[in-house]
């Protein structure tokens, strides 16, 4: 079929601009001179990267408002954990669950939080299949304040997570000899170590296809690495290949440092491995987040 | 060519390689002119989307130049990321907000402080017909404002050059005539726009200059004029009252027409396809009705048309690449 189309479409010049074939008045749509008028003008100045790193976590801040579904794993989930292990071991590992509690607090928080921060990386994925980082990868943006916006967000689920998990502890019995302020030291030496910990999920979160991928690979990650450690028992109980690892592990010195915090001593040998590790995170697998971000 | 001076978009050799040997963009030159409408037609799979991908700085080339404004895409992505705003064919949105708080999170992050964002925010939605759904979540917004609030977000930024890829596949009418009334909006004000489209009626009615690629190749680029020109003047069309005349009709009509007769499916259509230039076209065509009158062929209906793109493609690809893909290659 040899049909022309349009009526008048011969026009040679204007075309793109000209009233040809105009639709019909959207009803919806307001006058053109309106949306013209938010082309035309002034663009300011670029922001700094603070700037464009907080808009990034307010971003992760309505995620919480509008889903706030998604906070059940940091409240419920970590007071469960607490309930469980001391009533379940309390009993058998230190010979009472009051006793155990004073010790597998610290712990248990540490390993709570550690565990939730593996989410971040299945946020990462999912805005890739719903294209809505392609946006953000066309902003004339400090690159990596994407990433800082979603660990800022994140920072806040794990003050709640530490913050019911510790009030569980009180009610049933747990008391931090160093205080508040060991207390506070202990949860921010968490929330450091955690934000630079979640470099390697962000990588993993850009380097998987799907959302199973990227859960499957955390939790092979995670539950060694959270288990393998002094959060539930003494490492001396354990044979001696296992104890090598446990006590060179990240968590263990987390754990440790944290532990001597809320118990009011410094142990700065913890503190400082802890410092290394989490500079170590950041390091290795900041660089790597940004360029596969580059190049997704 | 690569001079960078006031063309919007210079592409020079560009090449863009998938995994498995997949030649999405092979060997690309284009100069995309400041201000209007340009149109990159193409079948599914021709590498539109790649191609406004790379210039948009989300993909990197393989081979070949890309300038934008001047301004290098690889070298200089932030440069160019500062000018350029992309809406592609999926939005780029984030369901779980609000209409409006997507556009104030891009107002924030494009340097307007926090009463600036939400005050643009609020002139955009009202531009684009959204202000009463500006506050509820966009998992809830149908296809055609979901597609609006995508056109938005890009404006946030008062973009110099605009990519649209596919801004109408998926649309019903009403939301495509939207579209299509915010495209010549946003040019009327000088942005110039990149359109890619699998629909030739989108670009004959939007675009001043259009790349017909296939295969990753362009395959003709010019005015609308132009490409028209290369498959002819336009054709003539005759309805008779009489199928028994028809034979007569086409003597006449080869006698003082420079052009082919066609023998449409329909017994009593004919259709003259002209070989000379757009202006002796009516002439002729005035001089053909005249005979046919004079011969006492009646005619039922006469008209005369420019060719149009559907024409230009079928000629195109069956020009360039064998007429046993030209059948199946047309997206409309």
């Amino acid at each position: 079929m040899t049909t022309v189309t349009g009526p008048g479409t011969g026009s040679e010049s204007g075309a793109g601009t000209g009233p040809e074939g105009t639709a019909a008045p959207g009803p919806a749509t307001n006058p053109n001179a309106l949306i013209g008028a938010l082309v035309a003008g002034e663009r300011p100045p670029r922001p700094n990267a603070l700037t464009t790193s907080l808009a990034f976590g307010w971003r992760a801040m309505l995620r919480i408002k509008h889903v706030p579904e998604q906070l059940f794993d940091v409240t419920a989930f970590p007071v469960m954990l607490v309930l469980m292990y001391t009533y379940l071991f309390g009993g058998a590992l230190a010979g009472s669950t009051g006793e155990y509690l004073q010790y597998l607090l610290p712990g248990i928080m540490v390993t709570s939080v550690v565990m939730i921060t593996m989410y971040t990386g299945m946020a990462v994925n999912t805005d890739i299949s719903k294209g809505v980082l392609d946006r953000f990868r066309s902003l004339p943006v400090w690159r990596p304040s994407v990433m800082v916006g979603y660990l800022l967000g994140d920072m806040l689920r794990y003050v709640l997570a530490s913050v019911m998990m510790l009030a569980i502890g009180l009610v049933m019995g747990y008391r931090p000899h160093g205080g508040a302020g060991g207390v506070i030291g202990g949860v921010a030496l968490l929330l450091l170590f955690s934000f630079c910990f979640s470099w390697l999920w962000t990588m993993f979160g850009l380097l998987l296809r799907t959302e199973k991928a990227v859960i499957a690979v955390s939790m092979a990650v995670i539950f060694p690495l959270t288990f393998l450690s002094n959060v539930f028992v003494e490492p001396r109980t354990m044979p001696g290949w296992l104890q090598a690892f446990v006590n060179n592990s990240p968590l263990t010195h987390l754990c440790s440092a944290v532990r001597g915090l809320t118990e009011g001593t410094t142990p700065s040998a913890h503190i400082g491995w802890t410092l290394g590790w989490s500079a170590l995170f950041v390091l290795v697998f900041g660089p790597v987040t940004m360029r596969l971000y580059a190049r997704k | 060519m690569m001079t960078g001076s006031g063309a919007a978009v210079e592409v020079a050799g560009l090449t863009k390689v998938f995994g498995g040997g997949v030649r999405a963009v092979d060997g690309v030159d284009l100069v995309v002119p400041t201000g209007g409408v340009y149109g990159v037609l193409g079948p599914n799979g021709a590498g539109k989307t790649t191609f406004v991908r790379i210039l948009a700085t989300l993909l990197r080339p393989d081979g070949g130049r890309v300038r934008v404004f001047g301004r290098d895409v690889v070298e200089d992505a932030e440069g160019v990321r500062a000018r350029v705003a992309l809406t592609g064919q999926f939005a780029s949105l984030d369901d779980d907000l609000t209409g409006a708080e997507n556009l104030v999170l891009l107002g924030k992050l494009l340097g307007y402080g926090g009463r600036g964002a939400r005050q643009r925010a609020a002139a955009l939605l009202e531009g684009f017909g959204l202000s009463e759904a500006g506050g509820r979540q966009v998992k809830g917004y149908s296809g055609g404002m979901r597609r609006r609030l995508d056109i938005a977000a890009s404006l946030v930024s008062r973009p110099d050059l605009l990519f649209l890829d596919e801004p109408t596949t998926g649309l019903d009418p009403r939301s495509r005539n939207h579209v299509w009334e915010m495209v010549r909006a946003v040019v009327a004000q000088g942005t110039t726009v990149l359109l890619t489209t699998q629909y030739l009626d989108e670009a004959d009615r939007l675009a001043s200059r259009i790349a017909v690629i296939d295969r990753g190749r362009v395959i003709a680029e010019g005015t609308k004029a132009e490409l028209k020109a290369s498959v002819g003047a336009g054709s003539v069309h005759v309805r008779l009252e009489d199928p028994a005349s028809r034979e007569r009709a086409a003597g006449v009509l080869d006698a003082c027409l420079a052009g082919v007769t066609q023998r449409e499916d329909d017994p009593v259509a004919l259709t003259v396809r002209l070989g000379g230039g757009g202006a002796a076209a009516a002439g002729q065509a005035a001089t053909a009705l005249a005979e046919l009158a004079r011969a006492g062929i009646g005619v039922e209906s006469f008209s005369l048309g420019q060719p149009s793109l559907d024409e230009v493609f079928l000629a195109l690809t069956d020009d360039g690449s064998g007429a046993d893909r030209a059948a199946g290659k047309v997206g409309v």
